[in-house]
């Protein structure tokens, strides 16, 4: 028999947490770090809405782009709180998660051999999604002295003139970096001057303790060539509603409909009714949830200073990246002998790309006590190599 | 009070056990300042008691607690405030507070059985002077104390690792 698995799917590199998934899952009282979920659940009255869809009996397909009221409310919604500006009828899609969007987001304006630039350390689908769609994954790092954010001078050493688009994420998964207005402006320059695309993930927006999120597409002339990503997921611990949308000018917006509505019909529908309800009236319920989410980071990165492990203090998401350099052991291998050694699961930096390694990603979406325990894990660890 | 302040109170009244080198981790305040302001919040009489959620079902101990609400004719000058204070020096009164809707006061009463708490009410609450009319509820089961949920819920199961 031929082997029938396509080259693009044979090329896709394989996990890099498979190893540590498998060994965790024989090991009890593992306290993991290495979630990116939130630990809430999803507040009551969306899961009541939900529900309740449901006994009503709205289970069918939802229009592709997604219900109408629900992409009215978030037009509604993005513009107070971002000053973002879509049509929820032409520049809307409604989205199985932030993972679909970004899906279609690549496919409907990369074409084969077209170079894209990812901003890294960074989720772990993009590259790969990239090359699904017959692209060039083009790595920049950001670098622990410029806090992880994009660094124009490294993006302009990346450009060729077979660049077709940028892949940015901030609030950033591994790093809790964001961009602030001014770090946005020069990397606003550069796109627009070498005509390129962004593709900008901000599923994390809401998640941000020093300063509220600029969203890209609000810097200078970046709207007419944003993508702009986002979800229900971590804001609103919805992850796993399945909800996401995908914001962008009319035709590029057209294009991506195209391939959604091929592969993915819609969103789920309870799912959708759910994240309209989060809109409503859950926003008491989600700003309790970044009030701890701060407490929790304020002492848990303290903690990993105390304990020798630098990290910067992040600005958003729910992670801290610190350092393992000091220990003389690669991300890897910490990872890996903390988890046998004292049952503490991290994800190992070099999993998220150019700039990772050395790195942990250790995601403070759990309860102080666990993190407290944790902590107190890591420093016996730390102390006995 | 600034927003620390609050930061402070809605921590403790989360947790009122945590050490000020905790809540000073969580804050960026140093312990010295947490302690501080925990004290001036305690000193005005902000902070009232540092107490505890306890399920007594669970512990098998037998208290019997009702609702008592009661309807109260308003003294001149005074209000419900003289009657609602008098109400609130007994010990079996756990929480008292005035309501709108069909009835004024609403008292949270304890006692060994439901012989103390009835005995309570018709000795002590209904023959006081300008209460009208009485409704005692007495608690079946409790689901929720103070934002607590009493009953047992599974742990939501997640993925040791995901990205």
């Amino acid at each position: 028999m031929r082997n029938f698995v396509s080259d693009r799917a044979r090329d896709i590199p394989p996990s890099g947490i498979r190893k540590f998934f498998d060994l965790a899952l024989t090991m009890s009282d593992v306290i993991s770090l290495g979630v990116g979920e939130p630990d809430f659940r999803t507040p009551w009255n969306i899961c009541e809405a939900g529900i309740y869809s449901v006994e009503q009996g709205a289970t069918s397909y939802t229009p592709n782009r997604g219900l109408q009221t629900l992409r009215r409310a978030l037009a509604i919604h993005l513009a107070n709180r971002y000053q973002l500006r879509y049509s929820p009828d032409d520049e809307m899609i409604i989205t199985t998660g932030v993972s679909e969007g970004l899906d279609i987001a690549i496919r409907a304006i990369v074409n084969p051999g077209d170079e894209v630039l990812i901003a890294e350390p960074s989720y772990v689908s993009y590259a790969p999604c990239v090359a699904l769609a017959g692209g060039i994954p083009v790595p920049i790092e950001c670098t622990e002295q410029d806090h992880f954010r994009l660094n124009p001078d490294k993006l302009q050493e990346k450009i060729t003139p077979k660049s077709k688009a940028l892949i940015v994420n901030f609030p950033n998964n591994p790093t809790g970096a964001i961009m602030r207005k001014e770090d946005l402006e020069p990397i606003a320059d550069i796109v627009t001057d070498r005509d390129l695309m962004l593709i900008s993930d901000e599923v994390y927006s809401e998640l941000t303790y020093e300063s509220p999120h600029v969203a890209a597409a609000t810097v200078k002339d970046l709207r007419e060539r944003t993508i702009t990503l986002n979800g229900f997921s971590k804001a609103y611990a919805m992850t796993g509603w399945r909800i996401g949308y995908l914001c962008a000018p009319k035709e590029i917006c057209d294009a991506a409909l195209k391939i959604h509505q091929y592969v993915m019909l819609c969103a789920p529908a309870m799912g959708q009714i759910g994240a309209l309800e989060a809109l409503r009236s859950a926003e008491d319920e989600k700003t309790s949830m970044i009030s701890e989410y701060r407490l929790r980071r304020n002492s848990f990165v303290a903690g990993l200073n105390r304990i020798g492990l630098s990290c910067h203090v992040p600005e958003g998401a729910f992670y801290a990246f610190p350092s393992v350099k000091g220990t003389g052991l690669s991300d890897v291998e910490f990872a890996e002998r903390l988890l046998r050694e004292q049952r503490v699961a991290v994800v190992p930096g070099s999993v998220f790309g150019a700039g990772g390694e050395y790195h942990l990603r250790c995601a403070y979406a759990v309860s102080r006590e666990e993190l407290t325990e944790a902590l107190g894990r890591m420093e016996s660890f730390i102390n006995g190599l | 009070m600034d927003d620390k302040d609050l930061e402070l109170l809605r921590i403790l009244e989360e947790n009122s056990r945590l050490s000020a080198q905790e809540i000073g981790s969580m804050t960026n305040l140093i312990p010295a300042e947490v302690e501080a302001r925990i004290h001036a919040l305690e000193e005005s009489r902000i902070i009232r008691k540092y107490t505890t959620v306890i399920n007594w079902e669970k512990a098998g101990n037998g208290e019997v607690s009702a609702i008592i609400e009661l309807k109260v004719s308003p003294e001149r000058d005074f209000g419900y405030d003289r009657i609602a204070e008098r109400l609130s020096r007994f010990r079996q009164v756990r929480t008292l507070r005035l309501i709108t809707g069909t009835y004024d006061l609403q008292l949270m009463v304890s006692g060994k059985n439901v012989q103390e708490v009835s005995r309570f009410v018709s000795e002590h609450v209904a023959p006081m002077d300008r209460i009208r009319e009485t409704a005692t509820h007495i608690v079946m089961k409790s689901y929720k104390e103070n934002g607590n949920t009493l009953f047992e819920q599974q742990e939501a199961e997640r993925l040791p690792y995901s990205f």
